[in-house]
């Protein structure tokens, strides 16, 4: 067994990923609106930060949390009759990437449960804290989308 | 790209707005140098004469939780009452204190050493014995060199029997101005 990477202090996290998140956060809803979805990015980090098993992929899990809170500030920009939604700029990350063509159609939550799984192997409290909600949902969201992912392979 | 100087502040504020950090930190100017002073919830976690945060951080982890962030503003109270303390205008620190961690014995060290006041000096023994352990003096001499409160837990008061300065941690030459600025020297 290998040693747990231990959680490193939260300033050190944020310095070695805060520059990243905000990059991404800009490419998908544009300067102007980045800057709240940064600051509730690293909030959420924060709060979830405590449950962490271990200090293994925390920049895939700090970007899941990212894409997800642009994913809930579109939606709410389409709820509040915004202007439509620009398309979501894929990263280039070589195991996002492999799963994000076959997971496209999912549900936003289902999609980044897969992923986060399949893609990069995290644990389920980590996906659980990534998605804001409990460890038995992140698994439900996982395996329903594997389940409608068969269904679509297998006809 | 880097994070604007302005959204960077926003969050640190927020954060500890929301109380969602374990420990704050900054760095505080100080005439011994700059001092890293962080404070949890329960009161001033650490006290560093070593301005690089990676290993304090480390220790402030241990002692308060993972979250440790900086945060000027949380640390505002500790900094005023240090600048007082250095501007001659303060002789006893009101600061709340976070013990968590330390064995007993530290404890009742640390609460007799914080009884030694402002412009004196005890001895390593005699501290000993006020905890009830007149032969420990060895023993306290290393909770004085561990000490993670130091100018606020005046470990530079106490010195060896023959009044030599002994030692400090942060360096002999910090125990001499602190012992003249408190007009001891």
């Amino acid at each position: 067994m290998m040693q747990a990477v231990a959680i490193p202090p939260f300033e050190r996290f944020y310095e070695q990923h805060r520059d990243e998140v905000l990059r991404l956060l800009r490419r998908r809803l544009g300067a102007a609106r980045a800057d709240d979805a940064f600051q509730e990015t690293f909030l959420r980090a924060l709060q979830a930060y405590p449950r962490l098993a271990h200090g293994e992929h925390l920049r895939a899990w700090v970007l899941t949390i990212a894409r997800n809170v642009a994913v809930d500030a579109l939606r709410r920009q389409r709820a509040d009759g915004g202007e439509p939604a620009e398309q979501a700029v894929e990263d280039r990350r070589p195991a996002y990437r492999e799963l994000a063509g076959l997971t496209d159609g999912l549900p936003p939550k289902e999609r980044a449960a897969v992923v986060l799984r399949y893609g990069y192997d995290l644990p389920y409290d980590q996906i659980a804290a990534a998605l804001g909600s409990s460890e038995g949902a992140a698994r439900q969201a996982a395996s329903t989308g594997v389940r409608r992912l068969r269904r679509r392979i297998t006809p | 790209m880097t994070v604007p100087h302005d959204l960077d502040r926003r969050f640190r504020e927020a954060a500890a707005a929301l109380r969602l950090v374990d420990a704050s930190f900054d760095i505080v100017e100080s005439p011994l140098g700059p001092l890293l002073v962080a404070v949890s919830d329960r009161g001033l976690a650490a006290v560093s004469y070593d301005p690089k945060p990676e290993a304090a951080l480390e220790r402030i982890a241990r002692i308060a939780g993972p979250r440790v962030l900086r945060s000027p503003r949380a640390v505002e109270e500790a900094r005023r009452e240090l600048d007082e303390y250095f501007a001659g205008r303060r002789r006893v620190f009101d600061l709340a204190l976070d013990l968590r961690g330390l064995a007993s014995f530290t404890v009742s060290v640390l609460g007799e050493l914080a009884r030694v006041p402002y412009g004196t000096t005890t001895t390593y023994g005699a501290l000993a014995a006020r905890v009830g352990r007149p032969r420990s003096a060895r023993a306290v001499g290393t909770v004085m060199n561990r000490n993670r409160l130091p100018i606020v837990l005046p470990c530079h008061r106490v010195v060896g029997s023959g009044g030599d300065l002994v030692g400090y941690a942060g360096g002999l030459e910090r125990k001499v101005a602190l012992l003249q600025l408190e007009g001891v020297l």
